[in-house]
């Protein structure tokens, strides 16, 4: 793989450690989050990123600390890639007014204005054209920096997808669109609601840069991640990014399955991006089993951690019900 | 012609106090800027920004694609990034392309990340029939956006409220929707030249009269005045209540009216079903029942598409008489 083979050469074992660190961390989160979903404690829509760790994880940590970054609904692994704090990460998850953001989004809507994350969007494809003002407004203002907006296939048949790939390029703004292709729609497989299957070849049709990467290949998402990154802040313009990755768990807590089969997932499973990079570093030399048993169990305290902050947090009294739908003063 | 203070009165179309307005934040603030379909090299569809761009450039008098969805969420993830864009969509009637960036993205990012981020927009719609434009280009729907907690939604009727709302718009730092009525833009009125914000959560009392509340807001503020000075040849003297901001609504200047006169009638350019009108009549009913006098009564649009031809364009929508008549019926007249 031709990602992993430029990448490799300036690949430390601290790097390497780093990455799995990164995806071990979204990982058992959100297995952390599916159980407690079975005991209540957390309700709602849960969307779970599991397969798909590698794109966050490769792509985020390449972003500056004053870029931003738009997700979608199935957002916590960027968080976690962003560097929002476990602990008010999962409290967001419980409903409590330690979450991140103080419990009113919910899973779905994850915000953090300390790390220019903007959400936590879930109406497929209404990101993208915040993305585009964000970017749109660091133009104005002569700031130069990169907005990263994240979203599945499905966002591809919107219209604002369109409308906001029109207005990027059109005026040149720098923002990095990635394409989370995991091939289904909730259900609706890509073959059966695209006319062109390709998706960069879309971004293609509106004049900007676009490229198609293993997602499930973290060396190479970062690796393809720094060079769009390295080029939309050069002044180029938007570029787009195609991650071809797979989601290991169902839609929702909610989806039976009944649209794929299990043949189609488990071939999708060996190619794991925890294994993916565990197998390959080890074989490399550049990863010792007892440093990955290491991490293993600082991640495992991590989400034990985060739990208990959950599970510590408290509830908003009811009387704030109606706090923080104006800005305090602007209404009555 | 000079004011009280001696400053000095123009006479000024309600279209060229818009666009003082504009004019008036683009120099103050240069976060400021305007953004719409044609609002630049054609000047608005209804010549309100013609010029600006010789003034202010195309950066900040951006002309967009016909892109409702994308340059409305442009606008406010330019604010998100501490811009103070002012975005125009051309009509109400192309709205419904931005609804769900309005609805789900403007009016939710505050409360969805437990205040940590507010959007700063405003957005400019012309609104309302009278143009023999037809059943997709008359619409008046208001009340669809002041139906949702996050936005405040504002009616100026006036040139002064034309041109102070847009100031005060952007000064809120939660999202503005300011709807202008098309049948005004040609009407003139007297402004001041340093005329500057005006308050706008406020109705306004525009006539004060004694024996019956007429409460209204935009286009319909004229029509309902007009209709208020024949009242009063038949010896029926009439509140005139402009709502002027249509949320919040202002409870208190209306339920004052109604208490002292006893007798509502109100006249709303919107479908009379799930209308303004009708909220307004359920607060009346729940703050003022044990001092009305006679059934609350509404003028409304017909609930008909609007049609083409104009003797029934005029048939559908509020018109003096149709004020006038019901104004009588509560008097039992």
């Amino acid at each position: 793989m031709t990602g992993k083979i430029q990448a490799k050469a300036h690949l430390t074992r601290e790097r390497v450690c780093e990455l799995l660190r990164s995806l071990l961390r979204i990982r058992r989160f959100e297995e952390k989050c599916a159980e407690l979903y079975t005991t209540e404690k957390i309700r709602g829509f849960l969307h779970l990123y599991i397969g798909e760790e590698a794109i966050a994880a490769g792509i985020i940590p390449v972003l500056e600390p004053q870029d931003a970054v738009v997700a979608t609904y199935r957002e916590h692994g960027h968080a976690l890639a962003r560097g929002i704090a476990m602990g008010p990460l999962m409290a967001e998850m419980f409903g409590k007014q330690e979450g991140c953001s103080r419990g009113r989004g919910g899973s779905m809507h994850v915000f953090d204005a300390a790390t220019r994350f903007y959400g936590g969007n879930a109406i497929v494809g209404g990101g993208l054209p915040l993305a585009v003002g964000l970017a749109l407004a660091d133009r104005m203002q002569g700031r130069n920096n990169v907005t990263a907006c994240f979203f599945g296939e499905g966002a591809v048949a919107e219209g604002e997808f369109h409308e906001s790939m029109n207005l990027a390029a059109l005026w040149r703004l720098p923002v990095l669109f990635v394409c989370e292709n995991n091939l289904y729609a909730m259900g609706t497989a890509l073959a059966i609601s695209e006319s062109e299957t390709d998706i960069h070849r879309k971004a293609e049709s509106y004049r900007m840069p676009a490229a198609v990467v293993d997602g499930m290949d973290v060396i190479a998402v970062e690796a393809a991640g720094r060079k769009a990154i390295e080029l939309v802040r050069g002044g180029a313009g938007p570029a787009f990014l195609e991650c071809r990755t797979y989601r290991f768990r169902a839609h929702s807590m909610f989806d039976a399955q009944l649209y794929r089969s299990k043949d189609e997932v488990e071939a999708w499973r060996e190619k794991c991006p925890i294994e993916h990079l565990k197998t390959w570093a080890l074989g490399a030399g550049l990863l010792h089993a007892e440093e990955t048993a290491q991490i293993e169990g600082e991640v495992a305290r991590e989400v034990a951690a985060a739990v208990a902050f959950a599970e510590a947090g408290t509830w908003e009294p009811v009387g704030d019900l109606a706090r923080d739908v104006h800005s305090p003063g602007a209404l009555a | 012609m000079t004011t009280d203070q001696g400053g000095t009165v123009a006479t000024v179309t309600y279209r060229d106090a818009v666009r003082m307005a504009l004019q008036d934040a683009l120099r103050r603030d240069p976060r400021v800027f305007l953004m719409g379909e044609d609002v630049g090299r054609y000047g608005g569809c209804y010549a309100v920004s013609k010029g600006l761009l010789d003034e202010f450039g195309p950066e900040r008098i951006r002309d967009t694609p016909l892109s409702e969805g994308g340059f409305v969420g442009a606008g406010i993830g330019a604010a998100l990034g501490g811009m103070r864009p002012i975005v125009e969509v051309m009509t109400v009637n192309f709205s419904m392309l931005c609804l769900d960036q309005i609805l789900n993205t403007a009016a939710t990012l505050r409360h969805m990340s437990g205040g940590q981020f507010s959007v700063p927009l405003v957005i400019r719609m012309a609104t309302g029939a009278g143009r023999q434009l037809a059943a997709q280009h008359s619409h008046s729907l208001e009340n669809w956006y002041a139906h949702i907690p996050g936005i405040r939604v504002l009616a100026p009727a006036t040139v002064e409220d034309a041109r102070g709302m847009l100031w005060s718009g952007l000064v809120d730092p939660d999202p503005v929707i300011i709807f202008e009525n098309v049948m005004l833009y040609n009407m003139s009125g007297e402004l001041a030249e340093d005329a500057g914000g005006v308050a706008i959560d406020r109705a306004a009392l525009r006539r004060r009269g004694r024996d019956l509340s007429l409460i209204t807001y935009g286009g319909s503020l004229w029509k309902t005045l007009g209709a208020a000075r024949q009242l009063a040849g038949e010896g029926i003297e009439a509140d005139v209540i402009d709502l002027r901001s249509l949320r919040p609504l202002d409870d208190a200047t209306i339920m004052e009216s109604v208490a002292r006169t006893r007798r509502a009638v109100i006249v709303d350019e919107s479908w009379r079903s799930g209308s303004l009108a009708a909220e307004i009549t359920a607060r009346i009913v729940e703050q003022c029942f044990w001092s009305l006098d006679a059934p609350v009564a509404r003028v409304c649009t017909a609930e008909v598409p609007i049609p083409y031809p104009k003797h029934l364009e005029d048939a559908a929508l509020p018109q003096p008489a149709a004020i006038v008549a019901a104004a009588r019926a509560v008097m039992g007249r």
